[in-house]
Formats: C-alpha cells, sequence, structure tokens
C-alpha cells in the first residue's frame, strides 16, 4: 500500500483536504473521500466517459486522473451543475427531451456538454458539432439523438437572453443602423 | 395519455442524486470477489490457497458452503452456484472471497491458485452438432422444437423458384452502462438483497433455493438500475447468490459489483446462431414454401435458452404469409458462458436471417426487396405458422409502406446504383475523386415483427399481480414488481393509471420494487411491462374509482378531489389496496405439445430503412440514414417511444456492423470497450421515427409491446444497404471491414 499524502483541491466551488494514496484515482477520491457519488465508474479504462469531470475548466475521465494531478485544481461534478435547488437549463433539457434514460451515463454526458456549451457561449452548436464533442462518452440506451437535441435546446435557451439583449441594443440604436 | 410528461426519476439522474448500488455503503460492509475458472472444461483437482498471504480478515466461501441447494435456479436447475467438481465453462466461479478492504480481497482473489485437469471442451456450434465431444447427453443438444404448417418439403419440390441460403451470427454483449452488481445483508435469520436487476421475484425464488429459507426470509430490493437489456434477467440470481453466501457465512453485510472486465467476461450474451433458409416462390415473387433451420449455441448451462430458442423460431419465417412452413430449432450446449437473455431475444437472429433471406430472393427474382415484401407481408386475417390467426391490430403492410416513403426508398435505390455505376466507370478510366476514395453509397429495408408479453401459455402460468393501495395522504401507490431500467416504466405506470382516476400524474406515486412490499407482476421482460402489467394496473384504477366513487355517492372531480374522498375513506374504511391477477384473454389458446396456437396476444411490426457508405478499399461502412416506421398499438408516451426505438435501433446497427465478440480457448479476448465496439454518438445516424397507431383492444389504451422490437429489424436492413452499395452481400454479422473486403475479393465471409 503507498503512503498516505495530504491533498487540496476545490471541488464544486468547495476546498477539500483529502488523505489518500497520491495514486488513487481522482473517480475514488470523488466517491469515497469527497462522498460524490454522482460521477460513476462504465469501464475504468478512460472509454466510455461515464466519470467525466471537469479538472479546470476541461472535461476529463477522472478513471485515469491520479489523485495528486488534481492537488490544487478546480474540479467540477454533475453535483456541481446546478446552482441552487433548481435544474439547471441543461439538466431540464436533459429530463424533458429524453436525454436521459437508465441515467448511468447522464453524469457524463452532462459534464461534456455543460464544457461544450462554456465553449460555445450563447451561440448554438452544430448537431455535428455536438456529436463530436460527446464521441468519448457512451450511451447504450437513447441512440444519442434525443441527448444531441437536449444539448442544443439548452444552447437555444441559454442563447435567448443573449440574442435579445443584442436586439435590445440595436433597438436603442436605430438612426446608426438606418445610416449604414 | 400520448403526452410526453417530464420522467419521474429524471431529477435525480441529471443531479447525480439517483443511487445506483456501487453508491450504497452499509455498516461493516465487505467487500466479495470471485474465483474463477481460466479454463473451459475440466476437474478441480486441488484449491492452493497462497501460504505466504496474510489470510486474516478474509471470508472464503465455497460450495460445501452453501446452506440450501448449490443451484440457480432458473428455468432448469442444472447450474451450480459455485463448482462442485466440474468446470463447464471459462470464467465459472469456483470459490467467493470478501474483506473490508477492497483491494485486500482482490488480493485474496488472486492469492487462490486452482489446479484444475483440462477436459477437451466443445466451443462452437459446429463441434457441439458433430458430438465428437460429448458434454450433454448424446447430442450435446439443450431443446429443440419443430413448428410446421402444411407441407413445406412437398411445395418446395413444385415451386417454380427456390432460393437457399445460411446466415450466421455472433454472441452479443448487453453492454448496460452499470455493471453487474449486489449488497447482500443477513438480517434476523434472512437475507436481504439490494442490487442493479430486472426481476426481484427471480432472485427471490433463487436465494429461497441457494439459502434452504422460507419466502418471508428473503427480501429482494431492485437499486437504481443503470440499464439491463435482458443481461440483468438471469445473471443477478447468480451474483446475488454468492453474495448472500458471502453475507450468510460472514454474517456481514457484503457488497459484489463487477468491473467491465469481469462483466463481459463471465455474464451472459445473446446466443450465436446459425440459420439456414429455403424458401419456394412463385415466379411473381409469392411466397409457397418457408424451411427454416435454426441452431443456437446456449453455452454451458439452459439459463433462459429453452425460452430464447422457442421466440426465436416462433419468428422465424417473418411478418410473412405462408400456406406450407417448416421451422426446425435446436440449441446446443457448448463450453462457453451461457447465452441469456438478451432485447429481442432470439428475434434479432431469426428476422436477420429471415429478411436477408427475403433480399436474397428479391435479387434471385429480380424484383423490388419492398415489392417481395409488400406481396408477402401478412395481412388481417392471415394465420402465422402455429395455426395463429392475426385478427387485429396488423400492421406489417402499412409500416412497409410508410418507411419505403418516408426513406425515399424508389428513387433512392435507382440512384445510388446509377451514381455507383458512374463512379465505377470513372475509376476504371483513371479518374478518382479528389480525395481518392471509391466510397458506394446503398439503401436496405427490412421488416420486421416481435410477439408482445410472454410466449404461449408464459403469462398464465406466471399469474401476475400487480396492486394499488392509497397512501396515509390519500395518494394512489402503484405497487408492482417491474423494474424501471431506463425504458421509462414507471412513468408509464403512473400515466397509465392518473388516467383512470381522473388525477394529474404527479398525485400517483410508484413503490420501490421490492419483494416485502410489493406482489409479484411478473419480470420486467418479454416487451410485457406496458402490455401486460399496465393492463393490470389500468384495471386496479378502474376499481379503486369505481369503490371510491360508490363511497362518496359521486364522480371524482378532480385530483384534490380524490385526495379528500380518499382521506375519508381512509379514516371511516381502513386502508384500500386493490389487486388484479393475469386473466388469459377469452380466445386465446395455445398448446405446448403441438406448438400450435396461438403464440401471442399480438404483435407489434416494424420497418428500417439503412442508408450506407462503403469504403471500397478500407472495408469501412458508415450509416449515414435510419429512417423507421414502428407500430406499436398506441405511444402513452411518445418520447419514451421514440427513445425505445432510436436505442434499440442503434443497438441493432451495432450488431451489424461493429460489435462482435472474440474468443480465444472459449475465453472472450476483447472483454474491454477498448476492443469490443459499440457505436459512439458520431456512429450513431440521424434518426427518423414515425409511430404508427393501430390500437389492440387487449392492451391498455391500446398498447402493445415496444422494447424489443427496435433491434429485431436493423440488421438484414444494413446487409441490404451494403449489397446495394458494393455488390458484395455478407452473410455473417457484424459486416466487418475484414469480412466486407473478403466479400468483395469473393471469398467465403464466415
Amino acid at each position: 500500500m503507498s503512503p498516505l499524502r495530504t491533498l487540496s483541491l476545490t471541488v464544486n466551488g468547495r476546498r477539500r483536504r483529502v488523505r489518500v494514496p497520491p495514486m488513487k484515482r481522482l473517480l475514488d477520491v470523488l466517491r469515497e473521500d469527497c462522498g460524490l457519488t454522482g460521477t460513476k465508474e462504465g469501464c475504468g479504462e478512460g472509454e466510455c466517459g461515464a466519470c467525466t469531470v471537469l479538472l479546470d475548466g476541461a472535461p476529463v475521465n477522472s478513471c485515469l486522473v491520479p489523485a495528486a494531478q488534481a492537488a490544487g485544481a478546480r474540479v467540477v461534478t454533475v453535483e456541481g451543475l446546478a446552482k441552487g435547488p433548481a435544474l439547471s437549463l441543461l439538466q431540464r433539457a436533459f429530463v424533458e427531451r429524453g436525454g436521459t434514460q437508465c441515467g448511468m451515463c447522464t453524469p457524463g454526458f452532462l459534464v461534456t456538454s455543460h464544457a461544450l456549451l462554456a465553449r460555445t457561449r450563447g451561440r448554438v452548436p452544430s448537431e455535428a458539432e455536438v456529436r463530436t464533442a460527446l464521441a468519448g462518452n457512451l450511451c447504450r440506451c437513447t441512440g444519442y439523438q434525443r441527448i444531441v437535441e437536449a444539448v442544443r435546446e439548452a444552447a437555444r435557451l441559454k442563447a435567448r437572453p443573449a440574442r435579445a439583449k443584442r436586439a435590445a441594443k440595436r433597438a436603442s440604436r436605430p438612426a446608426r443602423k438606418a445610416a449604414r | 395519455m400520448g403526452v410526453s410528461v417530464p420522467r419521474r426519476e429524471g431529477p435525480d439522474k441529471v443531479t447525480g442524486r439517483a443511487l445506483y448500488v456501487d453508491d450504497l455503503s452499509l455498516p461493516g460492509m465487505l467487500h466479495g470477489r470471485t474465483v474463477r475458472s481460466s479454463v473451459s472444461r475440466g476437474i478441480v483437482r486441488r484449491i492452493e490457497f497462497d501460504p505466504a498471504f496474510d489470510w486474516n480478515g478474509v471470508v472464503i466461501a465455497d460450495h460445501k458452503d452453501v446452506p440450501g441447494a448449490n443451484i440457480v435456479t432458473h428455468i432448469t436447475e442444472d447450474q451450480p452456484l459455485l463448482v462442485e467438481r466440474e468446470i463447464r465453462h471459462a470464467e465459472e466461479a469456483i470459490l467467493l472471497v470478501a474483506h473490508r478492504d477492497p483491494e485486500r480481497a482482490e488480493a485474496a482473489r488472486r492469492a487462490v491458485r486452482v489446479e484444475v485437469e483440462p477436459l477437451e471442451p466443445v466451443l462452437t456450434i459446429e463441434q457441439a452438432l458433430e458430438a465428437r465431444v460429448r458434454i450433454l447427453g448424446k447430442d450435446n443438444l439443450l431443446k429443440q422444437y419443430a413448428i410446421a404448417r402444411g407441407d413445406a418439403e412437398a411445395a418446395l419440390a413444385e415451386a417454380e423458384v427456390v432460393v437457399e441460403g445460411e446466415y450466421l451470427c455472433g454472441h452479443q454483449e448487453q453492454l448496460y452502462i452499470e455493471n453487474n452488481g449486489v449488497i447482500a445483508e443477513r438480517v434476523d435469520g434472512g437475507i436481504v438483497l439490494r442490487g442493479s436487476m430486472q426481476c426481484p421475484y427471480y432472485v427471490h425464488h433463487a436465494l429461497q433455493r441457494m439459502l434452504g429459507l422460507p419466502p418471508e426470509k428473503v427480501r429482494v430490493i431492485q437499486t437504481v438500475t443503470g440499464g439491463g437489456f435482458g443481461g440483468k434477467e438471469d445473471y443477478p440470481s447468480v451474483i446475488g447468490g454468492h453474495a448472500a453466501l458471502l453475507a450468510w457465512k460472514s454474517g456481514r453485510p457484503v457488497k459484489i459489483v463487477y468491473d467491465r472486465l469481469e462483466d463481459i467476461a463471465a455474464t451472459t450474451k445473446r446466443h450465436p446462431a446459425r440459420v439456414r433458409i429455403r424458401t419456394g416462390h412463385r415466379r411473381d415473387g409469392t411466397l409457397v414454401a418457408t424451411d427454416v433451420d435454426v441452431v443456437m449455441d446456449g453455452g454451458a448451462y439452459q439459463t433462459m435458452t429453452p425460452v430464447v430458442l422457442s421466440r426465436g423460431a416462433l419468428h422465424a419465417g417473418g411478418a410473412y404469409r405462408c400456406p406450407n412452413v417448416r421451422i426446425r430449432a435446436r440449441a446446443v450446449a457448448t463450453n462457453t458462458p451461457p447465452s441469456g437473455a438478451f432485447r429481442g431475444f432470439g428475434v434479432p437472429q431469426t428476422v436477420y436471417a429471415i429478411e436477408s433471406h427475403m433480399d436474397r430472393a428479391a435479387a434471385q427474382l429480380k424484383l423490388d426487396p419492398v415489392t417481395l415484401r409488400r406481396r408477402n407481408a401478412v395481412v388481417v386475417g392471415d394465420i402465422t405458422p402455429t395455426g395463429q390467426v392475426l385478427r387485429e391490430s396488423v400492421s406489417a403492410v402499412e409500416v412497409l409502406e410508410r418507411t419505403a416513403e418516408r426513406a425515399g426508398w424508389a428513387e433512392k435505390r435507382r440512384r445510388y446504383a446509377r451514381e455507383n455505376a458512374a463512379a465505377a466507370r470513372a475509376e476504371k478510366a483513371g479518374r478518382f475523386p479528389p480525395d481518392g476514395r471509391r466510397l458506394r453509397r446503398g439503401i436496405g429495408l427490412a421488416l420486421g415483427w416481435h410477439g408482445a408479453g410472454f410466449t404461449g401459455s408464459g403469462e398464465v402460468r406466471i399469474q401476475s399481480l400487480a396492486a394499488l393501495e392509497l397512501t396515509p395522504e390519500g395518494r394512489p401507490c402503484v405497487l408492482a414488481a417491474n423494474c424501471e431500467l431506463g425504458q421509462g416504466a414507471i412513468t408509464v405506470f403512473a400515466q397509465m393509471v392518473a388516467e383512470r382516476l381522473g388525477v394529474p400524474v404527479e398525485l400517483v406515486e410508484v413503490e420501490t420494487p421490492d419483494t416485502a412490499k410489493v406482489p409479484n407482476s411478473g419480470p420486467t421482460v418479454a416487451s410485457r411491462t406496458t402490455m401486460v402489467v399496465g393492463g393490470l394496473l389500468e384495471r386496479c384504477a378502474t376499481a379503486m374509482r369505481e369503490r371510491l366513487e360508490l363511497f362518496a355517492e359521486r364522480a371524482i372531480r378532480d385530483g384534490a378531489d380524490f385526495q379528500r374522498v380518499a382521506k375519508r375513506f381512509l379514516k371511516q374504511r381502513g386502508p384500500l389496496r386493490v389487486e388484479r391477477r393475469y386473466q388469459k384473454p377469452p380466445g386465446l389458446e395455445w398448446n405446448d405439445q403441438t406448438y400450435q396456437g396461438d403464440a401471442y396476444p399480438c404483435f407489434s411490426y416494424a420497418a428500417t430503412a439503412v442508408e450506407v457508405e462503403a469504403d471500397l478499399d478500407t472495408g469501412e461502412v458508415r450509416v449515414t440514414n435510419v429512417t423507421t416506421a414502428q407500430e406499436i398499438g398506441r405511444a402513452i408516451h411518445p418520447v419514451q417511444c421514440v427513445g425505445q426505438i432510436e436505442g434499440g435501433t442503434l443497438q441493432g446497427l451495432g450488431y451489424a456492423l461493429l460489435e462482435e465478440v472474440r474468443w480465444k480457448d472459449g475465453r472472450v479476448w476483447n472483454a474491454q470497450l477498448t476492443n469490443y465496439i459499440i457505436p459512439t454518438s458520431v456512429d450513431a445516424p440521424p434518426f427518423d421515427v414515425t409511430l404508427v397507431e393501430n390500437p389492440f383492444p387487449g392492451g391498455p389504451y391500446g398498447a402493445k409491446g415496444l422494447g424489443e422490437l427496435p433491434m429485431d429489424v436493423p440488421a438484414a436492413a444494413v446487409v441490404e444497404a451494403v449489397a446495394h452499395a458494393t455488390g458484395a452481400r455478407v452473410a455473417t454479422i457484424p459486416v466487418t471491414p475484414e469480412r466486407l473486403l473478403r466479400a468483395l475479393a469473393g471469398e467465403e465471409t464466415r
């Protein structure tokens, strides 16, 4: 058994100190030492993406990340996606559009999709773009189409306030627009 | 009804709150590991425990520790819980170990050495049929059936055109994303088992036998289940038995959760099959004779093989009218891990075969494949090979026509042929596209049917019981043993009950399947949950409403009113629980001896068109489009129906193109997601799904079974699309690049 080390990391905005073997999988640190069982193990070898979490904003397979590598990092898990008790737009879209069935892959899909929407920022990604972004997450239930639709629906809803703001701006400068 | 309300457990699943078995931990819990055989067949000579290993705190259990019978009860009792002497398949469980620390438990497993005297194994269908090595009786046969109508042999002899073909398919892994797992706990002289499963009462039954306990001393509770697809129909009795035995012996809670490697290597898979077909036709394509010979590989023990084979055989003639049919079906024993239930349950194999055969026939008859199918597809009044008259809700022609139309079948058939010919001419003249690729496109289509509910007298035999009761808050609560696996069962149950009670769906509670709380409404299998169990619940709800309205002496107006009346009822009359048991619908007759009669109360129908792009140099095939129309009686929850259809179709595409279990000396060598490949989001095509409704009077609100149907159809459509694109018809699925390249070179593709 490897010696224990004390590591600190930020999980879902909360500072955590854990005493673990440095090569312990981040997946197990989250599930066992932080009590966050929302992150799932599907294959243990980085193929299925069920264990996807954000490590400093980037989606990673937490089954392939040793604890030592996460020291000092910001980690976001499925439990950290909603602000407060209400579901996020993305979570709601997954429920309403049929993006979750058995639910075992869902945390990983949500985390990957969350990162995608953070990247596209108010733009609705194309279907192909969503499919490529999700290619590292396996789902055996849905056939993916409901998931892709859920992600794009959430992007549309997210984009709406931004678009409304732009429209309002345009409305406040009618003269300039007319001058063009 | 017909409204897609939000999935009940959806919020828990998208927030990480849903607790699957591996998310649970009990105080003092041990972690169990399984010592397995590395050989396919042999005799255990000696078991050695490494003396250098520290065995402190390790619990060890073998077959001698089983308090009841060392048997896993499925349909028969041929499978031991743990090997006593003879090993019949690789990965068979020999011994169990458990420790507080999962790493120590794993180390203990590795510190056990099993000395085995190997025996020559039987590993394939061919070896089993040859019977040079006998592992079961004189002929290695696990089960056989014969179905006959008319005189197929005579009709073949007189037919204007006879078409012959052989079709092969291998194992397929269910690959639910959550592996098999359970936690057993010894409580008050009994056992409580929690776990990922489809059929709590199967496990309940099996544990009684193993532990020698009466029913009330065994309690089985389903935890949130991350997919099943049949893979958690029979296997939970095995892993559940293992955990229960360790818990029984140690007195401590024991968790066993497999990792992916162990799950793929050791648990059940779809039966491999070899199907030989001869059909006789008139020159216009009309079927006059069908002769089918099915052989499936059941593996080392029976598990569900008799019923898988039966269902496969009953669908083997396809959804076609034919006056002379002979279907022979055999299942052989081999020294491979037992084959078991997997969505479709024998039908994906036989429908793939008959549909591929219809395409071969169309080519031989120089007919369009859709024209040939339309000419022979069953309509109301037609008779199946078992003599069943199809009386109602028969939509084979409709799904065929709708799919062909929406897919643009006729136009694409011509256009792709033209474009492919033009590309071939250009290449011959030395002109290639800028990327240099020799791509061809093609479209194929297949028609399928799936009998809903148990086969033959199955429903009569299990006598399902479902119930509806009032909670102290005056809410209706569904009591059924059928499990939410992701398919949406509990949402649909709530919808169907709410509709009859006249209350909002949110008012309805659904109890977790727990044998201490819910009656035995049967297993969550056979596309029976909505149609059969939903039907019982619909009747419960009707009766409950009558009782309450009689009590109130007026009609119930809405949800709030229901709750008011219910609370008053509880106060004045006491608890209210309404139960309904399955009753055989009048006019449904089945004979298990002659295999004649109504094999199913009804069939659901689907047609699926698949478009592909094939690369002649690499042999790679990409599915670019799927169009499907599926007739399921009535769509209770359209979003979930479409979800079932898209998901099932993608499993079918995986079966057709990617998913191949590779064996070496009777062991799976690709037991990983790295090399057992399932479709990703970029492999999956866009789906165009049409739900066709043709209400079945015997189902609740007209609903028929749906879960398995979509899986049955895609494989043959893929094979035909590839043939249309490349001219090469591969008779073995999956159509891997290697097989396609061999077929293009004119070689055997077995």
